[in-house]
C-alpha cells in the first residue's frame, strides 16, 4: 500500500533565521504591528510503499534523521497527508 | 605527495584550487564523486561550487556520495582535510565539523573581499600562519551565515580557526558580513586534521589575483600533508 505524508522542517528555535526576521520587519512595516515572529521552513511530500502506516512513519522518521532535516539546525515534524 | 580533488556534479573551484596547489609544488588528483577510493592521497579538498544543485540543503545530497566514505575514512585516520565554501558546508552536513551554514543575515549573495583574523594556528589550515595575522581572501557565498547549537562549547575548545574582521582586525557585529556567529569565517575539528573556512584562499593566491594572502593557509595545509608523510 501507498502511504503519503507531509514532512515540516523548520530552524530549530533559537538559532538564526534571516528569512525569517527580514519577512517579520516586512510585515511590521506593512502595518501588521502584532507580528511578534515568523520563521521559514519547508514541507516535502513523501509517498512510501509500505506494509502498515506504522511501517510507514517510521521509514519517514528514518529519511529525516538521515537526510531531509539537518538535526544541527534543524527540527521537524511528520504528518499524514490527506 | 597527491592532495586529492573532489569533483562533484556542481563543483566550480576544483582547478583553481589544483592551480594554486600546483604552483606551490603539490600535485593534485581530481577524483570523481562516484569513485570510491583515496587510498594514494595525503590529503582532500573539498572545493566550492554548488555540489548537486545545493538542493535540500548545502551539502545535504553531496555527503552522500559515494566517494564521503572514503573522506570520512581518511578523516578518522588523521589525514588533512580541507572544505572551502561548498566544500566547508559538505563538512558540516557530513558531522565532520560542528555547526551548519545558512543564508546571509542581509540575504544577499556576498562576493567581495574580506579580511580575516587568524584565532588559532592549531589546524592543518592555519600551521603556517601567526595568531592575530589579517588575511584578505574574496568571499562568494549566499549561505555562509555560520552557527552551532552551543557556540560556547567550540570556543572554549579552540576550535574557531578564522575571524570575519576589518583591516585593523575589529571583530565586532560591523565586521561581520553574513551574521556568522561569533564572526566565525572558519573552524576545525577536536583532532585538528579536518578545517573548512566559507572564503576562497585560492582565489587570493598570487598578486595578478589582487591579494596572495590566501598563500599562507595553502602552504600550510600542503606542509600539514607532508607531515603525515613523515
Amino acid at each position: 500500500m501507498t502511504y503519503s505524508y507531509v514532512v515540516s522542517i523548520s530552524r530549530k528555535q533559537g538559532l538564526s533565521d534571516p528569512e525569517g526576521t527580514t519577512t517579520k520587519k516586512a510585515l511590521n512595516d506593512l502595518g501588521f504591528h502584532g507580528v511578534t515572529h515568523v520563521s521559514y521552513g519547508r514541507t516535502i511530500s513523501v509517498e512510501v510503499e509500505a506494509e502498515s502506516s506504522e511501517a510507514a512513519r517510521s521509514q519517514i522518521e528514518a529519511m529525516c534523521t538521515k537526510l531531509l532535516a539537518n538535526p544541527v539546525m534543524e527540527r521537524y515534524t511528520i504528518e499524514a497527508a490527506s | 605527495m597527491t592532495i586529492a580533488v573532489i569533483v562533484y556534479p556542481g563543483t566550480n573551484c576544483e582547478h583553481d584550487i589544483a592551480h594554486a596547489l600546483n604552483r606551490a609544488g603539490t600535485d593534485t588528483e581530481m577524483v570523481w564523486h562516484r569513485d570510491t577510493d583515496l587510498s594514494g592521497a595525503d590529503g582532500v579538498v573539498l572545493p566550492g561550487g554548488f555540489a548537486h544543485g545545493d538542493y535540500l540543503r548545502t551539502g545535504a545530497i553531496a555527503r552522500f556520495s559515494p566517494i564521503m566514505d572514503e573522506v570520512v575514512r581518511l578523516a578518522d585516520a588523521g589525514i588533512p582535510i580541507l572544505g572551502i565554501c561548498n566544500g566547508f558546508q559538505i563538512l558540516t552536513e557530513a558531522g565532520l565539523l560542528p555547526g551548519g551554514l545558512v543564508a546571509n543575515r542581509d540575504l544577499k549573495f556576498i562576493c567581495a573581499p574580506t579580511h580575516l583574523r587568524v584565532a588559532s594556528t592549531d589546524s592543518v589550515l592555519t600551521r603556517a600562519a601567526e595568531v592575530g595575522q589579517i588575511l584578505e581572501l574574496p568571499l562568494n557565498s549566499y549561505e555562509g551565515n555560520y552557527l552551532v547549537d552551543d557556540v560556547d562549547s567550540i570556543e572554549v575548545e579552540g576550535d574557531v580557526i578564522l575571524r570575519y574582521t576589518n583591516a585593523d582586525g575589529l571583530i565586532n557585529e560591523s565586521t561581520n558580513p553574513n551574521g556568522s556567529m561569533n564572526n566565525i569565517a572558519g573552524i576545525t575539528n577536536s583532532a585538528r586534521n579536518v578545517a573548512g573556512l566559507m572564503p576562497h584562499p585560492e582565489r587570493a593566491s598570487e598578486d595578478i589575483l589582487g591579494s596572495a594572502d590566501g598563500m599562507v593557509l595553502i602552504e600550510g595545509f600542503i606542509a600539514s600533508t607532508e607531515l603525515v608523510d613523515a
